[in-house]
């Protein structure tokens, strides 16, 4: 018997709120599932579109960005620019045929480790059913 | 109807006669037909180099990118947005610019021509009205104009300048709000697999030469996205990916900035409709945001500015 589909989900969580509701939601031993690889951010508007491609590129199965809800930035915009941003960017993706499940975005603060518990379920449960990503993999070897 | 070169090379010599101007930046004759390139004239001798007909689709406002000197510039209704672009990202002062504003009829696309014409070589190309003269070795043509528009004239609702110094000759008539997004609509009432294979196809025969990105004016960053090799964002190889990820990032930089002037569509060596790409941005920015690039000078890119309650469904 083959083994289940365990995607590998890259997340980008902002250094001023989800990363600390991924902290608190650790601390809390508030159980959810491993397939996230966490990289941290300063904000949500240092997340370069560039970012989330190379995820995909290298053989991530979803993206998954997260920053402070709306008024709440450290940087007191950031999170604005960064949701023009993002509607476009996700918009462009999935015109272009990148499956609407694969990219995430939410705000979380860090507050909300539920929300974070939840959000990080929601996210495996749609890229799981998307199967692995096929499309964007680059099959050359990278040469730098 | 007025001559269109000839007012253009009076003017261009006045401004340069009365110093008002460095130079004059317009279009010239190439080499072969309807292959017109663009001219920097700074002696009032040279000023009868200047031309005009439909096959000016090269996009001036990529030529003021930090100049220093006092310029003027040929400018149709997508020149002249871009050059309020221009203005609003400060790579050049209003006060160096005498804007000469055509009123633009819609320009024509030599590769419908010269499938039209098969294996003719056209020699001569001379426009009478609303028809097209080609001519060459044993034959003469008679087409029609309209149905040679570049596809991106095609749908345009801008033809006047919006912004101008001076205007060579009376507005022509704006078209009707024309159905714009008729192509995008089709792509995105495809399911998501099949997108795939359209964009896939559609990028096939990429050679990533960037002459799109040369040829748009929303493109001057020193060092662009491509040529950065630490970290390398895009990759250099053919491979399907790295043309993708160029396509995509090439298309993301110019978000609310594209007039849709045609530019890169015209330079793309090997036929590429590349403004499948920009085009749902376009659609996208208008539907989001109600925003137009380069219709007003005042105020900022949408990406430059936010509103609190800005469209966010899509975030959990």
């Amino acid at each position: 018997m083959s083994e289940p589909f365990e995607p590998k989900i890259i997340t980008f969580l902002c250094n001023w709120c989800s990363y600390g509701g991924a902290d608190l939601a650790g601390v809390s031993r508030l159980q959810y599932p491993p397939n996230i690889r966490v990289v941290r951010i300063p904000c949500s508007g240092r997340l370069d579109p560039k970012f989330i491609l190379a995820s995909f590129r290298r053989g991530a199965d979803g993206v998954w960005v997260s920053g402070c809800h709306p008024g709440d930035c450290h940087y007191i915009a950031g999170n604005y620019y960064a949701r023009r941003k993002f509607a476009l960017l996700k918009g462009l993706l999935e015109h272009m045929g990148i499956e609407s499940g694969r990219l995430h975005f939410s705000w979380v603060s860090s507050a909300e480790a539920t929300k974070f518990q939840q959000v990080v379920t929601e996210v495996t449960e749609a890229v799981k059913a998307l199967g692995p990503a096929q499309h964007f993999i680059k099959k050359m070897p990278e040469v730098a | 109807m007025v001559d269109y070169t000839k007012e253009i090379q009076e003017r261009a010599k006045r401004l340069l006669e009365d110093k008002k101007v460095d130079a004059v930046i317009g279009y010239r004759q190439g080499t072969v037909p309807m292959m017109n390139e663009p001219i920097l004239v700074r002696e009032t001798g040279k000023t009868d180099q200047l031309y005009w007909d439909s096959f000016c689709g090269v996009n001036l406002a990529n030529y003021l990118t930090k100049r220093k000197e006092r310029l003027a510039v040929v400018a149709k209704g997508c020149d002249s947005r871009n050059i309020i672009i221009h203005l609003q990202e400060g790579q050049i002062k209003r006060e160096q610019l005498h804007i000469i504003g055509v009123p633009c009829l819609g320009m024509l696309d030599r590769r419908k021509v010269w499938a039209k014409l098969g294996d003719k070589e056209p020699l001569l190309v001379r426009e009478e009205g609303d028809q097209l003269l080609v001519s060459g070795r044993g034959f003469e043509e008679r087409l029609k104009k309209s149905d040679f528009l570049q596809d991106n004239c095609a749908i345009c609702i801008h033809r006047n300048p919006v912004l101008y110094d001076e205007l060579i000759t009376d507005p022509v008539k704006e078209p009707q709000r024309t159905d714009r997004y008729e192509d995008v609509r089709t792509v995105e009432a495809m399911d998501s697999g099949a997108r795939w294979e359209y964009f896939e196809k559609l990028i096939e025969p990429c050679i990533r030469c960037y002459a799109c990105r040369n040829a748009c004016p929303l493109c001057y960053c020193p060092t662009c996205f491509v040529d950065e090799s630490r970290p390398q964002w895009v990759g250099k190889s053919l491979d399907p990916t790295d043309v993708r990820t160029f396509h995509y990032l090439r298309a993301f930089h110019c978000a609310g900035r594209c007039t849709d002037c045609g530019a890169c569509e015209r330079a793309c060596p090997v036929g590429i409709k590349v403004r499948q790409f920009t085009k749902k941005l376009e659609k996208d920015v208008w539907e989001l945001y109600q925003f137009e690039a380069g219709m007003v000078l005042e105020g900022r890119p949408p990406l430059d500015v936010f509103l609190p309650d800005d469209p966010e469904q899509f975030i959990k």
